[in-house]
């Protein structure tokens, strides 16, 4: 029942958030798209001019473009499975009678809580050292040589830091969704004889549906954007530099703002697929 | 009707969740142990777990080289003042399309949500000129501003699950016995709000103290929070990993604590109220 008045009190309560959000994306795209068409090398003589399509074809044809796009997506996707998949079964197991569940998520929620350059320090020296890590202790422990993390297998390690960053709070979401399961249907169901995997997959998974889309939607919005956990450990090297790293070295590193604002509207614009498409997914299974 | 689990059963769970946990944490314990060794303690081979000579020695010298309260002191001015102010704009937006939605509504909040895509990295020349030419770069304030912008639009949505629950007719006895929009907003739905209010707030305090790309690129001395005290460390000058911990220890424990503290009200406001 809202009246001209209240619309019109609305939207003028709207208006500041509307305002501001517009202006923090239009006035740094504007400059990113108009940098993006010219030569612009603060150090080396600063705007050259208007080059056209010049720096979107070098962004393209530079033979790092294509591995930083997979870099992006291979981090996306398999931190996305682990942390889904991990956080399922942990859900599951946390849900169960036991002594101390209060502690047992207290610790589990922990990593969630550190700060990304210090998750990604204390991997990288502590435990991924080669000679010093926990892990080469370890790994010596049961008679193997030492894995050198960060260089012989850079992607699994940085997917193993974000997934142990990220794992908590699929395991929080999914738990909140798995304590709401109807106890009596499952319990009719067993006792009926469904077997263990088909009670999971007709009734469980179902049940989950909609916590999995958040996790997926909230997940993915933060790592597209992972890039303190690859400053701190590999820098860029070994195959793990994402799109997002690739424009910071051309940005930063080289001072090639053109190449980089080109480089950053095509981060924008793979953002945007990514977007649409999770969209479409979450909000199918919002509005229910 | 309660299935009755048998204790074995309930020992097996106990074991099996408590081993887990201890693996998931055990970064940060052994963090925070070999923060109390000594150099030569800390890389020993085989590592000392507890049976060390435990000494605070790190924490002097991390103070010593690198000012923490000041760290300290930025960090929460960004993270409590950023928030502050995202609510401050978040609050009206958010009961106008929970309270009078049109059918514009869902598109302008996901919108709103798509501005969070955006990757940084792609604006970051534009707003890093920006911040020299208005005299903000490392300045608390422009920083604060920039934090609340990119966690304004989860902030909105959080607000918007929290205030959509209210129902709408309590609002509505309100206005009809005389209430004007002040004292429906404060008076009315605002008791009625708090706890979302307070989760809102908790989660963005965590994710501006954690934020370290823009914190990482747009301070230097000034205004640098944690983020960047702890980035300090990161440069290779030999073995250091007693004070490497020590700095990781003293960047995480405040809000490691906040963070256990409130981790039920956390879980509802993460999940943007659609998971119950």
């Amino acid at each position: 029942m809202a009246t001209q008045h209240s619309r019109s009190v609305a939207r003028f309560m709207l208006a500041p958030a509307v305002i501001l959000l517009l202006g923090w994306m239009l006035v740094p795209l504007t400059a990113t798209l108009i940098f993006s068409f010219k030569k612009y090398l603060p150090l080396r003589g600063g705007d050259l001019g208007w080059v056209g399509f010049d720096n979107y074809v070098r962004f393209v044809s530079s033979s790092a473009f294509w591995p930083s796009v997979m870099a992006t997506l291979t981090i996306i996707g398999s931190v996305l499975v682990i942390t889904i998949i991990l956080g399922i079964v942990l859900a599951l197991l946390l849900d169960q009678p036991m002594w101390g569940q209060g502690i047992v998520r207290i610790l589990v929620i922990a990593p969630f809580f550190v700060m990304p350059t210090v998750s990604a320090l204390v991997w990288k020296n502590m435990f991924m050292d080669p000679i010093n890590g926990i892990l080469a202790h370890l790994w010596k422990f049961f008679g193997a040589a030492p894995v050198e993390w960060l260089t012989q297998a850079s992607m699994q390690s940085i997917v193993m830091i974000v997934s142990w960053q990220w794992l908590p709070f699929a395991t929080l979401i999914l738990l909140t969704s798995v304590q709401s399961l109807d106890r009596e249907q499952l319990e009719a169901a067993e006792m009926d004889g469904a077997p263990w995997i088909s009670r999971f997959w007709h009734l469980i998974l179902p049940h989950l549906a909609r916590a999995i889309t958040i996790v997926l939607l909230i997940q993915t919005i933060f790592l597209l954007s992972v890039f303190a956990e690859i400053f701190v450990t590999t820098g860029g090297a070994f195959g793990t530099k994402t799109l997002t790293y690739l424009i910071f070295q051309r940005v930063l590193e080289s001072q090639n703002i053109g190449l980089g604002s080109a480089g950053g509207v095509y981060a924008i614009i793979l953002a945007n697929i990514v977007a649409i498409f999770l969209m479409r997914a979450v909000g199918k299974n919002l509005d229910s | 009707m309660a299935r009755a689990v048998t204790t074995q059963r309930k020992t097996l769970n106990t074991l099996i969740a408590w081993s887990i946990g201890f693996v998931i944490f055990f970064p940060i314990l052994w963090t925070i142990l070999t923060s109390f060794k000594t150099e030569a303690q800390a890389i020993n081979d085989p590592p000392l777990f507890l049976f060390f000579d435990w000494t605070l020695e790190n924490y002097a010298v991390v103070q010593e080289r690198s000012n923490y309260m000041r760290f300290l002191w930025n960090s929460i001015f960004l993270a409590g003042g950023s928030t502050l102010l995202g609510i401050i704009i978040a609050v009206p937006a958010a009961w106008s399309m929970a309270f009078v939605p049109s059918n514009r509504t869902k598109d302008i909040l996901m919108w709103m949500l798509s501005t969070k895509m955006l990757p940084a990295v792609g604006v970051l020349y534009p707003i890093y000129i920006g911040f020299v030419k208005l005299g903000l770069l490392d300045s608390r304030l422009g920083l604060m501003i920039i934090l609340m912008l990119i966690n304004l639009p989860i902030i909105i949505w959080m607000l918007y699950t929290y205030f959509k629950e209210i129902p709408g007719e309590i609002l509505e006895a309100a206005r009809m016995d005389g209430a004007s929009l002040k004292d429906e907003i404060l008076y009315v739905l605002t008791p009625m709000a708090i706890p979302g209010i307070a989760s809102t707030v908790l989660l963005n305090v965590i994710l501006a103290w954690n934020e370290a790309f823009w914190t990482l690129n747009l301070t230097a001395a000034k205004a640098a929070p944690l983020t960047a005290f702890i980035a300090s460390y990161s440069s290779p000058e030999g073995l250091f990993f007693a004070k490497l911990s020590a700095a990781s220890t003293m960047a995480i424990a405040p809000i490691l604590i906040l963070g256990w503290f409130s981790q039920k009200q956390l879980v509802r406001g993460l999940t943007f109220g659609a998971v119950k």
